[in-house]
């Protein structure tokens, strides 16, 4: 009994101790769950916000550009970016403290970000980094449950696998600026972070092309941004996929072939349909280093290189074309009937305007030329009296129908109309001298003076001159998506054929024994081609260095002050295919440093038989032949 | 005439019951049906519909061990208990592996996790063990042997499995018992500090998985796909309740899948989500009802061995409550242990009904005398 007893008081009250504890762990519980209900509701409601519709735009995939071929140019890589969005995290700053120790980002992209959510609505998502490495990827995503306001996104970036072989001719892609989003108000995809429209070339003058139509997905987003299901979507549309005339393959040659130089471009062309199969300018920079915003020193750099790698030569570098202009004066000639297949005009070495001399190249002159001759030797001579004889606005006419002096309408934002001159220009020009003078119209008349050219029209110019006689025009894209784009027929000019036969035998007597370029004519004898060199002075002769005869040469002068070399040519010369146009910039001499270029490409292009290469509509990439 | 009688008899007993706490056991079992309804998403099925029926089917084993008298319970606590044993034993061997760890045992049409009894025979077997002595005995080491060991074999038994959540209720049920028994205070600080000095050799036999659990409880963000994740979203959902909550099926983190486990181990997340500050204080005040009637009953009964019961699995139910809502608040590791009564589970269910029925039994026959050993 007593030990009953005993041990019933020693359980009541143990069992008073234990039931205490027991109500005041049931306190805690309480105390903790209104804690985490009433005091920290705030905290908690913010993080798990009642079903959220947030309405994400879905940026389009770029179209894709492919040589005729099929051969990809332009395509796209992946890039994963980091998110936040400002509007799921009550204050970011913690949210980047805990990035800061997960991966590695740069402080300033964190001021960046800070700042940039001071200025945007809370809404819209920022960019905090990108080109995030996988394992970058899967350290973000496994604590995303702690990262309100953050997300991945998965983006595809602009690629180009040649780099600089293509640069000027597709151009690059950058960030939207200012002005750009005002002139296009219209389009929602502007809005999507970081998105990219084209900047320069072919992306920027088929940009609307390329560009796609953004899609729209309205996501159900709840805790720390996860994104839980998609409500509805509209899927975006990729934009065009583009087939281009070039071939990547005799791109990939010219472009070598122009690195052995310092500056230097080419461009070669179809005689009778002005598809472009290549067109390259060196020194050129990597596209991929402008997509996602270039670095400052680079960028420094490419700015003051007197090469100048960021000109697109082909399209936009404007030369005096030199001896190259001869045919154009020898056409005029030839039309206006001062030039007969006979006439010959005899060359002392130098040439009388009033009192004032014109030199040819040959000191000692050429003596008797007809004007086949005068082509194949370059006599500046002839052309100084025939031009005297036809007046510049004859000469101006005429080369304006080989497609001088304007552009081509080929969109590309780098393309120059050149300049060729004539009295109604010259008093436009020169309100101050109006008049134009007899001697004006020699310097002229051999490509000097006032004419600029691209090598684009000069390659235009020589197709036309050997076509027989079409006023064909360049381009570049064979095909949108499956849709051929179809050039224009090709209007035929008023210039009779058999001048242009004569001006095309000259041409072809200039790379034999006795012309000019002799020296670079091709081995093949199927494949031989047909020219003109040309020498464009940048620095004119003093008289001094005249007189110094031999002893003086370009080689003295600094290399920005020499004399251009250019080539023009087509080939094979019995029936033309493949017209082509080369400039070396302060090269010296047109047959020592443009014609051999000429040579290798035209030979090349041929051996290769590039015009057989149908371009057709490739939905999948073929592989690169190396 | 006996028919006559043993109804009477019956219905005598039944009507000795403690209602009141049938009354909460009732409470929280509807709590229970309603979470299971909205954890499916606005249906009975697939929770409700079983969870219901066991319960009632439990109820009525409940009342069935509730009027056999105390006397055959007093009797049956060993041999129960050894069978418990083996049965922890034949789960050892040969269990069937489910959840990560070997804990049910296959008998064909049902499934039982034996581990769950086991808590219920300990309590049965101590009390009769503590009923057997006085507190004196319990002064000297040498009369605590035999309690110590049936503490510590299921304790092993089950800790194989792996399952350390129920190892440690055993050890806490058993503590309890210890204490309710009367064993003097200065040896629980002794073996206190004894367990300390050993944290560090239990520390190296955990599992990893069960460090890992423990340190992703101090912190949770450093784990958050695991069961950190758990725990935080846990907490999220928590604090979005408010004080009202969100409304019945309203939870948005249940509902949409961000709550795991939320018809189990994170019930009470769901249960206050969804009913605020409002149904996560009533929900713990019938659990407090529970418990607080079972001290009034126990106080009322007249034998260690019955006092010992109705409170050991008094204890015994709210380490289950207890632990569980600290759990899911982030205040205790994860340990996978149900909210009694209201986790969709049919053992530890079963298991406890058979508890509160055993309660009920040493209530209704309070004033029954008892063997001494």
């Amino acid at each position: 009994m007593e030990g009953q007893t005993d041990s019933s008081d020693v359980f009541s009250r143990r069992a008073f101790i234990i039931a205490a504890g027991q109500a005041v762990l049931l306190s805690v519980l309480a105390g903790r769950l209104a804690w985490l209900q009433i005091a920290e509701a705030g905290k908690y409601k913010t993080l798990a916000e009642d079903n959220r519709i947030n309405m994400r735009i879905i940026a389009p995939r770029r179209g894709y550009v492919h040589d005729r071929t099929g051969v990809l140019l332009a395509g796209s890589r992946q890039n994963f970016r980091l998110m936040i969005t400002p509007e799921h995290a009550e204050d970011i700053t913690p949210v980047l403290d805990k990035i800061k120790k997960l991966i590695a980002v740069d402080e300033r992209d964190i001021k960046r970000v800070q700042k940039e959510a001071k200025k945007s609505p809370s809404y819209t998502s920022i960019l905090v980094k990108d080109n995030l490495t996988w394992d970058e990827v899967s350290v973000i995503e496994v604590n995303i449950p702690t990262l309100p306001g953050i997300s991945i996104e998965m983006g595809e970036i602009r690629d180009y696998p040649f780099g600089p072989m293509t640069a000027h001719l597709l151009g690059y892609v950058g960030a939207v600026n200012r002005e750009e989003v005002d002139k296009q108000s219209g389009d929602p995809v502007l809005k999507v972070p970081d998105f990219k429209i084209g900047k320069t070339g072919l992306e920027k003058a088929y940009e609307s092309h390329l560009r796609g139509l953004a899609g729209r997905a309205e996501i159900e987003v709840n805790v720390g941004g996860r994104q839980l299901r998609e409500v509805n979507r509209r899927e975006p549309v990729e934009g065009d996929r583009l087939t281009l005339s070039i071939d990547s393959e005799l791109q990939q040659f010219v472009y070598s072939r122009l690195s052995q130089e310092r500056s230097a471009a080419a461009v070669i062309l179809d005689v009778h349909t002005g598809e472009i199969y290549a067109a390259a300018s060196f020194p050129a920079f990597d596209p991929n280093d402008f997509t996602e915003g270039i670095e400052i020193n680079l960028w420094e750099r490419l700015n003051n290189d007197r090469a100048y790698p960021l000109n697109n030569k082909v399209f936009g570098g404007q030369y005096p074309p030199g001896s190259t202009f001869k045919m154009m004066t020898a056409m005029a000639g030839l039309e206006a009937g001062a030039i007969s297949a006979g006439r010959t005009v005899f060359c002392p070495g130098h040439f009388y305007v009033g009192k004032k001399r014109f030199h040819c190249w040959k000191a000692g002159g050429h003596g008797n030329m007809n004007v086949k001759e005068a082509i194949a030797q370059s006599c500046d001579t002839f052309f100084y009296k025939i031009a005297s004889e036809i007046g510049i606005d004859k000469i101006a006419e005429t080369s304006r129908k080989f497609g001088l002096g304007s552009k081509f309408g080929t969109n590309m934002p780098e393309e120059k109309a050149g300049l060729i001159p004539d009295q109604v220009w010259k008093r436009k020009r020169f309100p101050k001298d109006k008049k134009w003078h007899a001697g004006e119209t020699v310097v002229n008349a051999i490509g000097q003076g006032y004419i600029l050219t691209t090598p684009l029209q000069l390659a235009v110019m020589t197709a036309r001159l050997v076509n027989g006689g079409k006023a064909i025009k360049p381009w570049m894209v064979a095909y949108e998506n499956e849709r051929p784009v179809s050039a224009p027929l090709p209007p035929p000019m008023k210039v009779k054929q058999q001048h242009l036969d004569l001006v095309k035998d000259g041409m072809v007597r200039v790379v034999m024994p006795g012309g000019t370029a002799v020296a670079s004519q091709i081995e093949e004898e199927v494949w031989q081609m047909g020219g003109k060199t040309g020498t464009s002075q940048v620095k004119a002769i003093t008289a001094s260095e005249r007189a110094a005869g031999s002893s003086f040469t370009q080689e003295n002068l600094p290399w920005h002050l020499r004399h251009h070399a250019l080539f023009v040519g087509f080939a094979p010369h019995a029936s033309p295919r493949y017209a082509a146009a080369v400039i070396v910039e302060h090269g010296i001499g047109g047959s020592k440093a443009a014609a051999p270029i000429a040579r290798d490409i035209l030979r090349e292009v041929q051996k290769l038989n590039v015009a057989a290469r149908k371009p057709a509509p490739h939905t999948k990439p073929v592989e690169v032949k190396s | 005439m006996i028919m006559l009688r043993s109804e009477n008899q019956l219905f005598y007993k039944l009507s000795q019951m403690n209602w009141v706490q049938v009354g909460f056991i009732w409470l929280v079992a509807i709590v229970g049906f309603l979470a299971m309804y909205s954890a499916g998403g606005g249906s009975f099925s697939p929770w409700a519909e079983r969870q219901i029926p066991r319960f009632i089917f439990a109820f009525f084993i409940m009342l069935a061990v509730a009027v056999v008298d105390i006397k055959i319970w007093h009797r049956l606590a060993y041999p129960f208990y050894g069978v418990c044993i083996l049965m922890l034993v034949a789960v050892d061997v040969f269990g069937h592996i489910g959840m990560g760890a070997q804990r049910w045992l296959n008998l064909g049409i049902i499934r039982i996790q034996p581990s769950e009894l086991m808590k219920i025979a300990l309590v049965l077997a101590l009390a009769r063990y503590f009923h057997g002595g006085s507190v004196e005995n319990w002064k000297h080491i040498r009369y605590l042997l035999i309690p110590i060991g049936m503490i510590g074999l299921p304790f092993l038994l089950v800790a194989v499995q792996p399952d350390l959540g129920t190892g440690g209720m055993l050890l806490m049920s058993g503590v309890a018992m210890f204490f309710l028994a009367g064993v003097p205070l200065w040896m629980f600080l002794v073996s206190g500090g004894a367990a300390l000095a050993a944290l560090p050799v239990a520390w190296s036999m955990l599992h990893d998985y069960q460090k890992q659990r423990v340190l992703t409880f101090m912190n949770p963000e450093s784990d958050p796909l695991g069961a950190g994740y758990h725990i935080i979203q846990s907490k999220i959902a928590l604090g979005s309740g408010g004080i009202f909550g969100k409304g019945f099926l309203e939870g948005t983190q249940s509902r949409l899948n961000f709550l795991p486990e939320k018809q189990t181990d994170f019930v009470f997340t769901m249960w206050t989500e969804e009913t605020g500050l409002l149904g996560g204080a009533a929900l713990l005040f019938f659990f407090g009802g529970v418990i607080f009637s079972g001290l009034w009953m126990a106080l009322r009964t007249r034998t260690p061995f019955a006092q010992m019961l109705i409170y050991g699995l008094v204890v015994n139910f709210s380490l289950y409550a207890l632990i569980n809502v600290a759990m899911v608040m982030g205040l205790i590791p994860v340990v996978g242990i149900p909210l009694p009564l209201i986790s969709y589970g049919g053992t530890a269910m079963l298991a406890l009904m058979v508890g509160f029925g055993l309660v009920q039994s040493a209530y209704i026959h309070r004033d029954t005398k008892l063997p001494r050993s």
